[in-house]
C-alpha cells in the first residue's frame, strides 16, 4: 500500500483505526507517520458512511483503499458495495467508474463466532462489475494488492487474519512446497524490493501452487494451505496432488484450471464459504461445461460445513475445509478410499 | 429565513440579479414542467417503463440551488432527478431517450428514469436506494478537500431518507472532518403516502438534526426560486473552502451546534410535488385541496412570473415565449427520443468493467461519450 501511496498521490487509505491505532491488525503500521493524516484516515465505526464515501471519492477521481476491520462488519454497508460501487460504470453508460479498492479479513478461525467469521466470496463473487481477489501467500497478497489499487474497477481484496501472523498466532506454515524453489516457481516471499514498483500479479491468472499428474485441487486463499498440507500427506500415499490457487475469483482463471484437469482426469474444490450456491460449486460447474469428456469420476466440493460458524474451537477446526476433509475427498475421487 | 450562522442582514442577493440570471431560472423551471409533463403522456404511452417520479412543483428547488452553484460543483440526488438534470444544463433530448430506452440517452438506455448521469455536466447521478446517495456526496465533498479545490458537493435527499443511516452517517462523517458539502433536504412533506411527521419524530424542528451533529442549519421557501438561490448563494459561499481540522495530527475537533464556517451545512427546503409520488399513485392520502391550493397560490413558476413582472424585468409576452419555446424543447425531445435507435443488444456487455475480462470484452472501456451541451 506504501509503494502504490508514494506512487499516487490519489491513493488515500480509509477504515477504522488505520491511523493512530496502527490498524486493528497492524496492517498499516507506521503509515500515518510516513502519509499524514490526510491520507491515512481514521473513520468512525459507520461502515455504510465510509465505504459510500469512497464509492463518490472514486467517482470523483480518486483512488480510495477502504478498510474493513473484518469483512463481517461489511454486511451494513451491503447497499454501497455490491449495490453501488459495482453497478455505477453501468448504470452511468460508460461514465462514472468506481476503481476503488475494499479490503479486510475474511474467514472464520479465530474462534470469533457466527457474526464474525463471514467468507464472503461466495456471496459477492455473483456480482458483476467487481472484482476480486483472495491471496494466498505474502507474496500474492503484495502482486495482487498493487494491481488492485492500479485497477480502474471496484476491487473486493480478501485477506485472512489467521494467515496475517503465519507462525505466531496464527496458522502453521504448511508451504513446504512454496520454499522449495525460487526459480520462476511459485515462492512465499514477495520479490527483492527493488524490484518491488514493479511487481505487479495481473488478475485472472492462477498459479500452481505445486504440480502434480494425479488430482487436480482448486483452492482459494487460506484453504490453498490446507490443500498443500494434505497433498504433503497423499504423497505418502503415492498420490501427486496438482494443488491450483486460481488467486482471483472475478476473473476466474478456468482454462489453467482445465489444462489441469485434462492432465490428472480427477478434480476436488476447496472453498471456505458455504457450499450451496459457492465458489466452490461456480468451478465444478465450469469443470464439467468445459472438461466432462476428461473426468473420469465426478467433480467433488471441499467447503465450510453449512453451520453458522461455531465458537468451540473443536467445532470450528472441524467446519473447517482442513485438510483430513480433502485428503478424504482426492483419496475418494480418486478411487482411492 | 434563518441561518444558524447569524447572518441576519440576510441580503437579498436576487435584487442584484440580473435578467440574464432570472430569465435563465425562469426558462430552466419552465422546461422541467413542460418536460415532465411530456414525460408524463409518454409514460401512459408505455413509452417509458419502470418507476418514474415527476418533478412538478419543485422546479425551483433545483433550479434555484443549482443556478447558485459554480457549474463544476458536483451534484448528486436521488431517483428524483430529472430537474437536476435539467436545471445542470443536460438536453432534454438525452433525458428523454433515457427512459425511452434509447442508446443516445444520457446512460445509453441502461441508467432510465431513476439513473440519470451527465459527466460534462457535473451531475453524478440519480440514485434510487432512498439515503444511499447521501455518503456517496460526501465522498463527492471528501474528494474536493482532498485535493484542495474550492468547489463545493450538493448532495440532496427527499424526506423520506432523514429515517435512513445512511443519512445520519454521511451527516456525522462531514462533520467530524468538516467536508465541504451541502447537504439538502426536500422536504415534500412525503415519502410516498407517508406524511413526514408519521415518519419522522421531531420533524416539526429539523434544526435539531442539523444542531445534533454540529452542522449549519438553513432552511428556505422551495416554492420561491429567488429565495433558494439567495439561501443557496449565501450557504455556498460559507461552505466553499472547509478544511479539516484532523489534518493536523492529534488534533482533537471541537463542535459548535451552531456548525462551522466555513464548513458543511444541511438545507432545509419546502417543497410540495404536484404528481403522485410515481407515476402510479393514486394518492390517497392526501387531499385534492390541499394539492390544489400549492397549484393555486404557491405555484413557484408563477411566483416567479409575477416578479418579473412587477418588477419590469419581462413583459408576459416574453414570458410566454420562453414557454412556447419550452413546449417544443419537451416536444422536441419526445421526437428525438422516439426516433433514436433502441439502445443495441450489443451494449448489453460493455461499461460493466472499465477493465473487462472474458464476456465483458464485448465491450470495451468507454469514454465520457458525449461533449459538453
Ligand atoms: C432503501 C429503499 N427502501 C424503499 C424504497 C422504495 N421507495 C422509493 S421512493 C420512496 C419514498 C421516498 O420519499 P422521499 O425520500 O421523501 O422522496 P420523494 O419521493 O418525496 O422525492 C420509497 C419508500 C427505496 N427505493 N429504497
Ligand atoms: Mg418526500
Amino acid at each position: 500500500m506504501a509503494e502504490e501511496m508514494r506512487r499516487d498521490e490519489r491513493v488515500f487509505l480509509m477504515g477504522e483505526e488505520v491511523a493512530e491505532y496502527n490498524g486493528a491488525y497492524k496492517v498499516s503500521q507506521g503509515m500515518v507517520e510516513e502519509f499524514g493524516p490526510r491520507r491515512i484516515v481514521d473513520a468512525p465505526i459507520s461502515e455504510t458512511g465510509f465505504s459510500g464515501l469512497g464509492v463518490g471519492a472514486a467517482m470523483y477521481g480518486l483512488r480510495p483503499i477502504i478498510e474493513f476491520m473484518s469483512w463481517s462488519f461489511c454486511l451494513v454497508a451491503a447497499d454501497q458495495i455490491i449495490n453501488n460501487a459495482p453497478k455505477m460504470l453501468y448504470m452511468s453508460g460508460g461514465q462514472f467508474g468506481c476503481p476503488a479498492v475494499f479490503r479486510g479479513n475474511n474467514g472464520a478461525g479465530g474462534q470469533l463466532g457466527s457474526t464474525h467469521s463471514w467468507s464472503v466470496e461466495s456471496m459477492f463473487s455473483s456480482v458483476p462489475g467487481l472484482k476480486m481477489a483472495i491471496p494466498s501467500t505474502p507474496r500474492d497478497a503484495k502482486g495482487l494488492l498493487k494491481s488492485s489499487i492500479r485497477a480502474e474497477d471496484p476491487v473486493f481484496f480478501l485477506e485472512s487474519e489467521r494467515m496475517l501472523g503465519f507462525g505466531a498466532r496464527g496458522d502453521k506454515d504448511f508451504s513446504r512446497y512454496l520454499h522449495a524453489n525460487g526459480n520462476g516457481g511459485p515462492t512465499w516471499a514477495p520479490p527483492a524490493p527493488e524490484d518491488d514498483d514493479n511487481f505487479l500479479i495481473p488478475f485472472g491468472q492462477a498459479e500452481v501452487k505445486k504440480s502434480g499428474t494425479d488430482c487436480t485441487v482448486v483452492a482459494f486463499g487460506r484453504p490453498v494451505h490446507f490443500a498443500l498440507e494434505a497433498a504433503e500427506q497423499l504423497e505418502k500415499e503415492g498420490i501427486d496432488v496438482e494443488v491450483i490457487d486460481p488467486r482471483t475469483v472475478r476473473p476466474l482463471d478456468i482454462d489453467t484450471i482445465i489444462e489441469s484437469v485434462k492432465k490428472t482426469h480427477y478434480c476436488v474444490v476447496v472453498d471456505q464459504s458455504w457450499p450451496f450456491a459457492s465458489v466452490a460449486a461456480e468451478v465444478g460447474m465450469q469443470v464439467y461445461e468445459n472438461a466432462l469428456d476428461h473426468l473420469d469420476n465426478k467433480v467433488i466440493r471441499v467447503n465450510n460445513d453449512d453451520v453458522p460458524a461455531p465458537y468451540s474451537r473443536a467445532l470450528e477446526q472441524e467446519a473447517l475445509p482442513h485438510a483430513r476433509k480433502i485428503v478424504e475427498a482426492v483419496r475418494a475421487v480418486t478411487y482411492n478410499a | 429565513m434563518t441561518t444558524a450562522t447569524g447572518q441576519n442582514e440576510a441580503q437579498e442577493l436576487s435584487d442584484s440579479l440580473d435578467k440574464a440570471k432570472l430569465m435563465s431560472m425562469l426558462q430552466r423551471m419552465l422546461v422541467i414542467r413542460r418536460f415532465e409533463e411530456r414525460t408524463a403522456q409518454s409514460y401512459q404511452q408505455a413509452k417509458i417503463g419502470g418507476f418514474c417520479h415527476l418533478y412538478i412543483g419543485q422546479e425551483a428547488v433545483a433550479v434555484g440551488s443549482i443556478s447558485a452553484l459554480r457549474d463544476d460543483d458536483p451534484i448528486i440526488t436521488a431517483y428524483r432527478d430529472h430537474g437536476h438534470a435539467l436545471a445542470r444544463g443536460m438536453h432534454p433530448n438525452y433525458a428523454m431517450a433515457e427512459m425511452f430506452g434509447k442508446v443516445t440517452g444520457c446512460a445509453k438506455g441502461k441508467g432510465g428514469s431513476m439513473h440519470f448521469f451527465d459527466k460534462p455536466n457535473h451531475m453524478y447521478g440519480g440514485h434510487a436506494i432512498v439515503g444511499g446517495q447521501v455518503p456517496l456526496g460526501i465522498g463527492l465533498a471528501f474528494a474536493i478537500q482532498y485535493e484542495q479545490k474550492q468547489n463545493v458537493a450538493l448532495a440532496c435527499l427527499g424526506d423520506g431518507a432523514l429515517n435512513q443511516g445512511a443519512f445520519h452517517e454521511a451527516m456525522n462523517l462531514a462533520a467530524i472532518w468538516n467536508l465541504p458539502a451541502m447537504i439538502v433536504l426536500e422536504n415534500n412533506s412525503y415519502s410516498m403516502g407517508t406524511h413526514i411527521n408519521r415518519g419522522t419524530a421531531m420533524a416539526d424542528d429539523l434544526k435539531q438534526k442539523a444542531q445534533s451533529y454540529g452542522i449549519r442549519y438553513a432552511e428556505c421557501d422551495g416554492m420561491d426560486v429567488l429565495d433558494v438561490y439567495d439561501c443557496f448563494a449565501r450557504e455556498a459561499a460559507a461552505t466553499r473552502g472547509a478544511e479539516n481540522p484532523q489534518w493536523e495530527r492529534g488534533a482533537i475537533p471541537e463542535y459548535d451546534k451552531h456548525g462551522r464556517t466555513p464548513g458543511p451545512v444541511f438545507i432545509n427546503v419546502k417543497t410540495y410535488r404536484y404528481q403522485g409520488h410515481s407515476m402510479s399513485d393514486p394518492q390517497k392520502y392526501r387531499s385534492k385541496n390541499e394539492v390544489q391550493g400549492y397549484k393555486d397560490h404557491r405555484d413557484p413558476i408563477q411566483s416567479l412570473v409575477q416578479h418579473l413582472i412587477e418588477h419590469g424585468v419581462a413583459t408576459q409576452e416574453q414570458i410566454d415565449e420562453i414557454d412556447a419555446e419550452a413546449k417544443q424543447l419537451a416536444k422536441d425531445a419526445v421526437k428525438f427520443a422516439n426516433e433514436s435507435p433502441d439502445t443495441p443488444i450489443e451494449e448489453m456487455y460493455t461499461d460493466v468493467y472499465a477493465e473487462p475480462f472474458g464476456p465483458f470484452k464485448l465491450g470495451e472501456a468507454h469514454e465520457a461519450f458525449r461533449g459538453e451541451e
